[in-house]
């Protein structure tokens, strides 16, 4: 018996280990990354790139072309791509093997979604020194191909990859959203299409368009369907017009700022032109380039990487062809402004992700295809699927993506007219683009601001009343859905305030007193078995 | 000092088994109440028997009482039909097939013995969604609506009808509807084609996944596939993978499939600028 008190305190020793490797383990920490002196090329290593496709398959020959080519100057490199069709897919899947260790080496992906990744300890590299290191950095002295350098890239949209004061990716390619506008329907109309469009001029001319002939039939298309205006997404709608009339809708760090008259007196606007039907939602109806093709709508807004969907010419289609509207002229415009003379668009479109690796050599492979990824051969066929542009200026001002742009209307697939117009407009506009804070918990407060405007119109067209009262429970109900009102609490804990959380159960405070009076037992039995063993002695 | 720990340890050992004892004195105690109860049970139970046949017929009164208000406000299937978009619909109807459970919300295939009802992510359990088998009655509320020629019903509650009555609709063959205009008047229900012969899709494949027309896809895309009649209308049929995922026999099946295959198939008549079935069995002839 005696012996097992003498060996109770290295028991002790050996347990506390344990447990503290044990929580090592369980947080699934990382060594920060370290660049290595040189890239071993006599080393095979094989990594995973997880990319997102849109709707053509020309962007998934380019991935395949990337990597191709990529493996070609590193034969030693053996990269694994994989296909989404879905940002949310990525998302989900990144968050799930974050748990398990076992992410991507590489992926395409949000800012928003980015942030969350951050929760896992070093699960992302941090690109702050790695771009600037003279070999291996951007550009670098011993990097194989001809990567752009930091100043090559847009210096705009590198900042956007900030979260905090840390770059956390690199951006991939942009996008704003446009107005693809019938041209043919608003001066048959009678209006005058201006410069800048206004919002007072969209819902103007979406009041006027709503008149019906003797028949039942909407006069200016002649059909029993029309649905003048139809937004896209509706979290961008809250978001932009917030923005242009001066209003923030969270602060950097994570406060939430939609409940509020502000958000109320847009969302009455919006209610009024809902209850006469001639605004509607993607959610609430459908894609708005179905209905713009089928001469059912006037003014769709969507993204400029949607653009090969608009007009009735458009390469790609979702409509029987029987139903597509010949003889009407689609242009592509900036979105509605509340002020002309200060244009505020949002700047989108995915970013690259780098995550870290136990094996250095693996995470400068993964490094070294992300500036693959920027290099003119990647950037510029791929900002040409769709209305994207190249990040890079190096790609912007090279003399094979002048001449596309020179080209538009020369065909309806590789020079599309309406794809090359929403590029050119976002290429005009790259000063006047913004993004939204990133935090962990961004891509929620994102939801609920389209979630307000879907809600309010369903309401409105069930006939619901739509009062102060109606808007104080909306408020109410999707702080709610959305938890934002935890958001406070998960921020603060971010930020290394500890939250509240409240007394300690009895439970745990009892289990805690029989500890500590078991190990102050067992000591005192200790000490007095040694000083009762010298005075034996 | 050996003494005083001997006691503590025999002072806490006692403490125990206090508790202990209390614990079996009190069955001691019921074992001796057990044959008092039993007597008085027998007598209860006697008395209680010539109650019970007045108490049935009288619950078998309320619970006709309840059910009658509970289907108070209930559609007819053309009641719902004749209902405008955008208004509040109450039916009952019969769970046929459902999508797979996500995030609290669950899109169900309905249908009564006079049409069908699409639920659109119906709030709803995961534990719930497990019992919305085939056949089981469910009472509906919800909105009327429309979504790219889909008429369904959004933003709904739903309660079980636990009434014992249930109904399994057989596939109805719509071969020769297809072309015709009366088709959506199917919307929904459960149906079947046969004869009809594979094509290839604009990439030359028989089949693509979800919108991806180069081969590339998740690895539990939707399938989509081209089908021609008699008359040489082609038609795109779909596998939607969330209501027949990838581990399914009609994914396999039509992963399967070849230009000039003639194939026989059953699924729900869903709706995406025109038809647009959800196919659930394929066979090739």
């Amino acid at each position: 018996m005696r012996k097992i008190f003498r060996f109770l305190p290295l028991f002790a020793l050996i347990l506390s280990a344990a447990v503290s490797l044990s929580g090592c383990h369980a947080s699934g920490e990382k060594k920060s990354f370290q660049m290595p002196e040189s890239f071993d090329t006599s080393k095979d290593i094989e990594i995973t790139f997880w990319a997102k496709n849109d709707t053509n398959k020309a962007q998934t020959t380019i991935y395949e072309q990337a990597v191709e080519d990529f493996e070609k100057i590193y034969p030693n490199v053996s990269i694994n791509l994989r296909f989404y069709t879905d940002y949310g897919k990525i998302y989900n899947d990144v968050i799930t093997n974050i748990a398990t260790n076992t992410t991507p080496n590489v992926c395409i992906t949000y800012p928003d979604h980015i942030a969350t990744y951050l929760t896992g300890n070093n699960q992302v590299l941090c690109l702050d020194d790695l771009i600037s290191d003279p070999k291996y950095g951007l550009g670098g002295s011993d990097v194989a191909f001809d990567a752009p350098t930091k100043t090559e890239i847009v210096p705009k949209y590198l900042t956007e990859c900030y979260i905090g004061d840390k770059l956390y990716a690199l951006p991939y390619m942009r996008s704003t959203e446009a107005l693809y506008m019938n041209k043919t329907y608003v001066e048959k109309l009678g209006f005058n299409i201006p410069d800048t469009v206004t919002w007072d001029f969209i819902w103007e001319v979406s009041e006027a368009a709503m008149k019906k002939d003797k028949d039942g039939n909407f006069a200016i298309n002649g059909q029993n369907v029309l649905i003048p205006f139809i937004y896209k997404s509706t979290d961008n709608m809250m978001i932009q017009i917030l923005k242009q009339s001066g209003f923030d809708y969270t602060t950097d760090n994570g406060e939430v700022l939609l409940f509020n008259d502000d958000t109320k007196k847009i969302l009455q606007e919006i209610a009024v032109h809902a209850g006469t039907r001639s605004f509607s939602t993607f959610k609430i109806s459908s894609y708005p380039a179905n209905f713009l093709n089928a001469g059912q709508c006037i003014f769709a807004i969507d993204s400029t990487a949607g653009s090969t969907w608009m007009g009735p010419d458009a390469p790609l289609s979702d409509i029987c062809s029987d139903d597509i509207i010949g003889g009407i002229d689609v242009i592509v415009k900036e979105i509605p402004q509340v002020d002309v003379n200060n244009p505020q668009m949002i700047s989108q479109g995915p970013s690259i992700c780098v995550f870290n690796k136990a094996d250095p050599q693996e995470v400068l492979a993964s490094w070294l295809f992300t500036q693959y990824l920027l290099t003119n051969e990647v950037q510029i066929p791929y900002a040409e699927t769709e209305g994207y542009v190249p990040v890079t200026q190096k790609a912007q001002e090279s003399d094979t993506y002048k001449d596309y742009l020179k080209r538009g209307g020369e065909d309806n697939t590789t020079y599309y007219k309406i794809k090359i117009e929403a590029t050119k407009m976002l290429l005009d506009n790259i000063d006047n683009t913004f993004i939204t804070p990133v935090f962990n918990g961004s891509a929620s407060v994102r939801d609920a601001a389209g979630q307000m405007i879907e809600n309010t119109t369903k309401s409105m067209r069930r006939n619901q009343t739509v009062d102060d009262e109606y808007f104080a429970k909306l408020y109410d109900d999707i702080n709610s859905l959305y938890r934002l009102d935890q958001l406070g609490a998960s921020l603060n804990a971010q930020e290394g305030e500890k939250p509240d959380l409240g007394p300690l159960p009895l439970g745990a405070k009892a289990l805690i007193i029989t500890l500590i009076s078991v190990w102050v037992l067992i000591i005192l039995y200790f000490c007095y078995m040694k000083i009762k063993g010298k005075r034996d002695n | 000092m050996k003494k005083k720990i001997v006691s503590v340890l025999l002072a806490s050992a006692m403490a125990l088994s206090l508790a202990a004892c209390g614990a079996k004195d009190a069955a001691d105690t019921a074992a001796e109440e057990t044959a008092a109860v039993e007597e008085a049970a027998t007598e209860a139970v006697e008395a209680a028997a010539e109650e019970v046949t007045e108490e049935a017929a009288e619950n078998v009164e309320e619970v006709a009482e309840e059910a009658s208000a509970d289907l108070e406000g209930v559609m007819s299937y053309a009641d719902y039909a004749a209902a405008d978009l955008d208004t509040e619909v109450t039916v009952v109807t019969y769970v046929q097939a459902h999508q797979s459970w996500w995030d609290g919300k669950v899109t169900v295939y309905t249908q009564d013995a006079d049409g069908a009802y699409f639920l659109y992510e119906l709030p709803c359990s995961e534990e719930d969604a497990a019992k919305l088998t085939e056949g089981t009655k469910i009472k509906v509320t919800g909105f009327k609506s429309e979504w790219s020629g889909e008429v369904e019903i959004t933003d709904s509650s739903f309660e079980f009808v636990e009434d014992g009555d249930t109904f399994v609709a057989e596939a109805v063959d719509l071969t020769d509807k297809l072309a015709s205009e009366d088709l959506v008047d199917y919307q929904n229900q459960k149906v079947a084609f046969k004869g009809l012969t594979v094509v290839a899709r604009e990439s030359g494949n028989a089949v693509d996944y979800k919108y991806d027309n180069s081969g590339s896809h998740d690895e539990n895309s939707d399938l989509y596939f081209d089908v021609q009649d008699a008359d040489g209308n082609v038609y795109t049929f779909t596998v939607e993978s969330y209501l027949c995922d990838n581990t399914t026999d009609v994914y396999a099946a039509v992963e399967a499939l070849k230009a000039g295959d003639v194939i026989d198939c059953e699924g729900f008549l869903y709706w995406y600028e025109g038809a647009n079935p959800h196919i659930t069995s394929v066979t090739v002839e």
